[in-house]
């Protein structure tokens, strides 16, 4: 063939590389943007603005709102608080109803479409630090019922901080392509999941009182099992508001969450690791992790921040100060039963550190937390949590258990748990080696067996 | 309570008689709405230091409130004064700054508002003594900077700025080097007309020799305290 019909094949090859090319990135622009309104509600609005007003306030809680809305010793929702990631801090805006620097000026359908559609009213994409991810999956009934309660605030003129992002995720346009690959707006959601929660609501708003740990569930020993009610409810929640997959599942490159269920993932930004919430499947037969939690026992953690398993530290008691505390049991116990409907996960095989570690680790647990966590690790709880079978010190990443040892913490104070105990820190008194032997050590003491720790783990998470 | 205040006895020391060095103050007997002011600062961001804050994050104020007033009931011994520094002039004027104040500079005494004893006044201006002396100069120099806050009108915030690195430092030397165990008698000072504060203010043969912080309004501030005024 001649030169010029070869010209003019690779011409033709190229033309249609980039028209393949065009049609790709015009078809994910096209996926990444449109929006499909579902034609119906599957839950009527409730009536009485009042209620609709209190029952705002109730989810707002629930979905922890005020953790990204509202600046440590600022006012109330109206923005300003630092989300670190690694793309940049992100700072939440002022959602109070001042008309200029607020959402004053949003319809209901535009809070509806941010919510939904993770759409500014402009039209212009929201970033997912806003979890629109999951709170696509909020019925509008609950949406209006959230728009009612922040309409109800009082204005703050505050303008809203500009994030601080990295090129090219500054570059807010591009939110469209990992829209296509990363964001579905939510199905039309199962009918059920509010009927229990509109009849609580009336209640659970105003007086959700305390509980004594470990005995949220008013039911015998060996519990019931689960309504199916219960696990859809609960199941909303998780998925919806609650967002709880934020933390409890691993991020990819672009920050995010892509497989099922809550398995588990380090905390992007902020240097804490989410346990995994499914049943532990241990290759010796075992059942580690949330398997040896009752319902009651995880209900318990998320209204009081503590159970005879475990207490809400680093991330987790923020996220039970700002929300979990003000669930109202029934709602509580259904996050409950829907976490226990998740299939058991395996738990790989681990192999212990030195023994050398171990007995440096051993020495330093008898010197300094040995008064508290007890000699087999078991706590005393509510007050001292157990380390034996704790979910942050077996998880996968040592990190949770290398932090509390470094900078302490308190439980989170609830209406059952309103003077909580406090762990010292001891980032001054124990150096890099200390840390990494005594975490080696409790991660695989008393049936505990997830592996050793590195004084350069230290080191990177001081 | 002391069991669930680990986390602050850690460092603070058992009963919050202070740490070992001179980072961390004693928290023991200083008045109640000192500290719980301490503990919103911290908590809320105007005053800076991170494992502080990491602490106090995710505690309500009824609880703050809970441990101030645990502390400020503990009256554990003060530990002997620090040595005292051997210029004499700067120990003057240390002096004369904290009893008499600068007035052509319009400064006032130290003891204008914190009492005539050093020991504070209720509900919320603290006692002056038994600090390490880096401990009051780092805090004079946040107040300077701006990294150190507390309650508009912040009148502590006005006289540090007024102070020169000098007048800190003497202010700080002389401070650190009064013993504590005078009871609420002016430091310096014969036992005499202030008996009767101290027998309201110090429980007779306390540990801590009675070294209390004074009656509320038992003194006229020369300036506005936003801190002494906000209590309710």
């Amino acid at each position: 063939m001649s030169r010029t019909t070869w010209r003019h094949i690779a011409g033709r090859a190229l033309m249609v590389l980039v028209l393949l090319l065009v049609a790709t990135v015009a078809l994910m622009y096209w996926l990444g943007t449109r929006e499909d309104e579902p034609t119906r509600t599957a839950t009527a609005a409730i009536a009485d603005p009042a209620q609709r007003v209190a029952y705002g306030a109730y989810l707002a809680r629930v979905g922890d709102c005020a953790a990204c809305h509202t600046a440590r010793g600022g006012r109330s929702y109206a923005g300003g608080a630092a989300i670190p990631s690694p793309f940049g801090t992100f700072y939440g805006p002022n959602i109070t109803p001042d008309p200029q620097t607020g959402i004053g000026a949003w319809s209901a359908d535009d809070f509806w479409r941010a919510l939904h559609h993770g759409k500014r009213p402009d039209g212009q994409l929201l970033y997912p630090a806003f979890p629109y991810t999951e709170y696509t999956h909020v019925t509008r009934a609950d949406a209006d019922a959230l728009y009612a309660y922040l309409r109800s605030l009082p204005a703050v003129h505050q303008e809203s901080r500009p994030h601080e992002l990295d090129f090219p995720y500054d570059q807010r346009y591009l939110l469209a392509f990992w829209r296509a690959l990363h964001f579905k707006p939510g199905a039309e959601p199962d009918p059920g999941i509010a009927a229990a929660s509109m009849s609580d609501a009336k209640t659970s708003a105003v007086a959700s009182g305390p509980t004594a740990p470990g005995s949220v569930a008013p039911g015998p020993a060996a519990p019931a099992p689960a309504s199916q009610a219960s696990v859809v409810r609960g199941r909303y929640l998780v998925e919806g508001l609650g967002h709880c997959v934020a933390c409890h599942a691993p991020r990819n490159a672009l920050g995010a969450t892509t497989g099922a269920g809550l398995p588990g993932g380090e905390i992007l930004g902020l240097g804490w690791y989410g346990p995994s919430l499914h049943a532990g499947l241990a290759a010796d037969g075992s059942s580690p992790g949330l398997a040896q939690w009752s319902a009651a026992d995880i209900a318990a953690l998320l209204r009081d921040g503590v159970s005879r398993h475990g207490s809400a530290s680093g991330p987790m008691a923020e996220v039970v100060t700002g929300g979990t505390q003000y669930l109202s049991p029934s709602d509580a116990l259904a996050i409950a039963d829907y976490l226990k409907s998740l299939p058991a996960a395996s738990v790989p095989k681990v192999p212990p550190p030195g023994s050398a570690t171990l007995q440096r680790g051993e020495k330093i647990y008898g010197t300094y937390c040995v008064a508290c966590h007890q000699s087999q690790g078991e706590g005393r709880p509510t007050a001292w949590p157990p380390l034996a079978g704790n979910l942050s010190v077996t998880a996968p990443s040592p990190l949770n258990a290398i932090r509390v040892v470094l900078q302490g913490g308190f439980a989170p104070a609830t209406a059952a748990n309103p003077q909580p105990h406090g762990m010292p820190p001891f980032g001054q008194v124990l150096n890099d080696d200390d840390v990494a032997a005594v975490v080696s050590y409790i991660r695989n003491a008393w049936g505990n067996q997830a592996g050793g720790v590195t004084a350069l783990q230290v080191k990177r998470a001081r | 309570m002391q069991a669930r205040l680990a986390a602050c006895t850690a460092c603070h020391g058992e009963q919050g008689k202070a740490g070992a060095d001179g980072y961390y103050p004693r928290l023991a007997g200083k008045p109640r709405d000192y500290l719980y002011h301490q503990l919103l600062n911290f908590r809320d961001g105007r005053r800076q230091y991170q494992p502080m804050a990491h602490l106090l994050r995710d505690l309500p104020d009824a609880y703050l409130r809970d441990i101030a007033t645990w502390f400020s009931d503990q009256h554990p011994p003060y530990p002997a004064p620090a040595a005292p520094s051997t210029d004499a002039a700067q120990m003057a004027r240390g002096k004369q700054l904290v009893l008499q104040g600068d007035t052509a500079r319009k400064l006032p005494a130290c003891s204008a508002c914190h009492g005539a004893a050093l020991s504070g006044v209720l509900p919320a201006i603290p006692g002056l003594l038994g600090l390490p002396r880096d401990y009051i100069g780092a805090q004079i120099g946040s107040w300077q900077s701006g990294l150190r806050r507390a309650a508009a009108p912040d009148c502590m915030a006005d006289i540090a700025r007024r102070l020169e690195p000098a007048d800190v430092a003497a202010v700080a030397a002389w401070l650190s080097a009064q013993p504590v165990t005078q009871g609420n008698t002016p430091p310096g000072a014969a036992v005499s007309a202030l008996n009767t504060t101290a027998t309201q203010a110090g429980a007779p043969g306390a540990e801590d020799g009675g070294y209390r912080p004074a009656p509320v309004g038992s003194v006229t501030l020369p300036v506005h305290c936003g801190s002494q005024e906000s209590v309710q």
